[in-house]
């Protein structure tokens, strides 16, 4: 399995300016990473209103378990929404924060 | 987050008919109901489609809210009270495969109550090993357990019983013959006070429990297979146990048998059949899937039909749901003079609100337009409180996004007693083969994602901004009627995606296109999967993923074939009738990232097809917008295959391009996968939009893509894709007969 190299913050911040893609191949593959990760381990977006509010959140392992709303981390923009989850898969996945 | 919930009795309903809405409040004390006519749901900002006009009902007003439980999880029931007041010493036993051992308690057998503890129930323990309790009837029980852990998904033999000489308690699990792996037996005794009969339901799988509104419930639910259920009125060795399960039918064998219940006997059906002495017969609750393999399936045979003695099997799932049966709280005649369409009945709080949608039909026996939109019911249905999204770990990778949860979703996911779509997997990993609409269905309705019915109301939205008069017609009434349904049109026109087809539904539209039947189908992945619909359940459609096409998972081997209609269950196209030959086109490649657009062919220059592309450029690129992947020609995408029998007159005018890397060919049109798949190097990365003529006059316009609705509404519905669908509406509705060209 494809593992990411922490050091390679550069396809980090390659996302960040370019959240929509086309992608590099390696930045490809960084995001397929972070998408595959356990179910369990990932953060993920809710919709508080279509287009226009987000908030971070993760999923319990189990059904019917409670989601985990992080109640301080609401967006306006879907873009910086989907930085949030991806900075925090990094983390999760790496080990490392990124800045 | 949800505060308000609901559904509607029916989904089809013409004037003159009742139609009753159940409602249930998470926290709200009151809410507002009315009508609603919905025109477009997509309710995103920046779009500016979003549309519902509220109609004037009697039933508009303020109700009070009040919370109605559901009842999950399969079961089924014998009620005969006192059938076993006599009952002294006995053996219960049967055949038993667990597919989630260790889950904390789970009823097999059962006739017991709490207060005071009387009865017995055979189970599966915290530890997942088999366990007895009885009850004296004076508040004392007594338990024993092997205390070895079952395997799941493997097949014992598991009884117990009580003595009333020695009052001593016997269980013992033997695992069945077969397996390559260590399984071991085990068996365990001990003393109990006694046991007196509980004065309750007998139950399979699961125990009688009562909820929170005071109705009866269940509790305990067992998640596997159940096959040969018996009791006997006396303790049986271990050879006596042996042969009465393996023996169809033990009556004559034993003079103690009290009851052996038959489950290959009423597949298809809630009926469970007892063949021994007292007739002690009852029923299936919530849908545990039947037509499944018994314990003794040998493999010889794949159809429950031909071989119903090895699929004596139920398999019952904790998440099953039929009927969440609420009590309504309110309905609605639908007056004499209500035009035909979607319609919701609208659900509000202060801070929440809801829709329950169903769909006005012409009076019976008649059509009010000339046009129908058949509203794809089964699709709905199929997808109804789709979760894959948040359960499955490759999901993000398959769909290309990052996962955004709906208030619907989060509410389902804390919620599992709403049941499952059959997309998912039920909590023991089995794939979910039945969806109710007898329940609230979180993804049908406006303000909903734009995909299945929220996505058609794209095109109805279209319609209404044209001016197109149009009758609704669904699924459900297609599978019903028939073609008689579809005669009273000039033209039908699909959605978006009408992926499910019952054979009466095929057959329906088939007959139809014989005749002089003009059909305008404007989605993709369409007339895909055999579904089927049954009189003893209905509103409930059922689906068994046979071989391949996009299963999302695997269906079980040897139970490929339909309970509702013994019907072998999968791709329209495995079973001889691909869309391709109903359609000219069908489903090659899927993708979700980004959609394509499309470029006209040569063939679009045809005389025959003229009419379609009247106000179209002759070089001009066709729905290089819209609000699914920015593109026209998208999401699922369907093209032209002769060997699949796409007319051999079949005009491709159209066709298209600029797809993604990450769409890709579907498995059923792959033999072998390989490194070229996608839609930037595969030739079969494409929709073909198809015209061609029938021989009784009518005609067949396909696009062969799911995105095409969402770019209908583009620039106020002002674009050569909308242009193109009215085109094609307009000649379809003339009277004038199509010909077969020379």
């Amino acid at each position: 399995m494809y593992e990411i190299d922490p050091a390679r913050t550069d396809l980090a911040y390659e996302f960040r300016d370019n959240p929509d893609g086309p992608y590099s191949r390696e930045l490809t593959r960084v995001i397929n990473r972070l998408r595959i990760m356990p179910m369990a381990e990932r953060h993920v977006l809710v919709c508080l209103e279509r287009g226009r509010r987000w908030r971070l959140a993760r999923i319990p392992s189990d059904r019917g378990g409670r989601v985990d709303h992080f109640e301080d981390q609401v967006f306006t923009d879907y873009n910086e929404a989907v930085w949030e989850v991806f900075k925090r898969r990094w983390k999760t996945v790496t080990g490392r924060e990124l800045a | 987050m949800k505060k308000i919930l609901g559904y509607a009795d029916a989904w089809s309903v013409s004037p003159g008919e009742k139609i009753g809405f159940k409602v249930s409040s998470y926290g709200a004390e009151r809410y507002r109901a009315d009508l609603v006519r919905i025109v477009c749901g997509d309710d995103s900002p920046g779009h500016g489609i979003f549309r519902l006009d509220q109609i004037e009902a009697p039933f508009e007003g303020e109700y009070p809210g009040r919370a109605q439980p559901i009842d999950a999880g399969s079961y089924a029931v014998v009620s005969h009270a006192g059938a076993f007041d006599d009952l002294e010493s006995f053996t219960v036993l049967a055949w038993i495969y667990p597919t989630t051992p260790v889950k904390g308690r789970q009823a097999l057998l059962a006739q017991w109550q709490d207060d005071p503890a009387a009865g017995f129930m055979l189970m599966l323990d915290d530890q997942g090993a088999l366990a007895l309790r009885v009850g004296d009837g004076r508040g004392n029980t007594a338990e024993v357990s092997t205390g070895e852990t079952l395997v799941e998904r493997r097949w014992y033999l598991v009884s117990g019983s009580y003595d009333v000489s020695s009052g001593i308690i016997s269980v013992g699990q033997q695992p069945a013959d077969g397996p390559l792996d260590l399984l071991r037996p085990a068996t365990a005794s001990a003393g109990a006070d006694g046991f007196a009969a509980a004065k309750t339901d007998f139950m399979f799988a699961a125990l009688r429990s009562v909820l929170p509104n005071g109705k009866p419930g269940s509790a305990c639910h067992f998640n596997g297979k159940i096959d040969r259920p018996r009791l006997a009125s006396a303790v049986l060795n271990g050879a006596d146990i042996v042969s009465m399960a393996a023996h169809e039918n033990p009556c004559e064998q034993f003079d103690s048998l009290v009851a052996a219940w038959d489950f290959a006997r009423d597949t298809g059906t809630g009926a469970v059949s007892d063949i021994g002495p007292h007739a002690l017969h009852g029923r299936t609750v919530n849908l545990p899937s039947r037509g499944c393999k018994g314990f003794n399936w040998s493999g010889r045979e794949q159809n429950w039909r031909h071989a119903p003695a090895e699929y004596g099997a139920v398999h019952f799932h904790d998440d099953d749901l039929y009927d969440a049966a609420w009590e309504t709280d309110f309905e609605y005649a639908v007056p004499a003079d209500l035009k035909s369409g979607a319609y919701a009945a609208r659900l509000r709080v202060d801070d929440d609100e809801w829709y329950l949608t169903f769909f006005v039909r012409p009076p019976r026996g008649k059509a009010s337009s000339k046009l129908a939109f058949l509203a794809s019911t089964a699709t709905y249905l199929a997808y109804s409180n789709y979760q894959w999204l948040f359960h499955e770990r490759y999901a993000e990778v398959t769909e290309s996004l990052w996962t955004t949860l709906e208030k619907t979703d989060v509410f389902l996911q804390e919620h599992p007693e709403f049941g499952l779509s059959t997309y998912d997997n039920h909590a023991d990993g089995s794939g979910v083969r039945y969806a109710s609409r007898l329940r609230p269905i979180l993804n049908m309705a406006p303000t909903t994602p734009c995909w299945s019915f929220n996505a058609d109301t794209h095109i109805l939205g279209w319609l209404e901004n044209q001016g197109i008069e149009y009758d609704v017609i669904t699924d459900e009434d297609l599978h019903r009627e028939g073609a008689d349904l579809l005669e009273r049109y000039r033209a039908v026109l699909t959605g978006t995606h009408p992926e499910y087809y019952t054979t009466p539904m095929l057959d329906g539209l088939q007959t139809y296109l014989a005749s002089a039947g003009r059909l305008i189908y404007l989605g993709g992945n369409g007339f895909i999967w055999r579904c089927a619909m049954s009189d003893e359940y209905p509103g409930m459609l059922e689906l068994r993923r046979a071989e391949d096409g996009i299963r999302y998972r695997d269906e079980e081997p040897g139970e490929y074939y339909l309970e509702f209609t013994g019907e072998y269950g999968g791709l329209w196209r495995r079973l001889g009738v691909p869309p391709q030959a109903l359609v000219g086109v069908g489903t090659v490649a899927v993708g979700f990232d980004a959609s394509g657009y499309y470029r006209r062919t040569g063939n679009s220059f045809d005389p025959r097809a003229e009419f379609i592309f009247e106000g179209i450029g002759k070089d001009e690129i066709i729905g290089d917008f819209g609000y699914l992947g920015g593109g026209a020609s998208g999401s699922e995408i369907d093209a032209v295959d002769p060997m699949l029998g796409t007319p051999v007159h079949a005009l491709v005018v159209a066709s298209s391009e600029g797809h993604s890397e990450n769409t890709l060919i579907v498995p059923d049109e792959i033999g072998f996968h390989h490194v070229a798949m996608d839609g930037v190097q595969s030739p079969l990365v494409r929709a073909d939009m198809t015209f061609f003529e029938t021989p009784g006059g009518g005609a067949v316009f396909s696009v062969g893509s799911i995105a095409w609705g969402a770019s209908l509404p583009h620039n106020a519905y002002d674009n050569n894709v909308a242009r193109i669908s009215a085109n094609v509406i307009a000649r379809f509705l003339q009277d004038t007969p199509f010909e077969m060209p020379g």
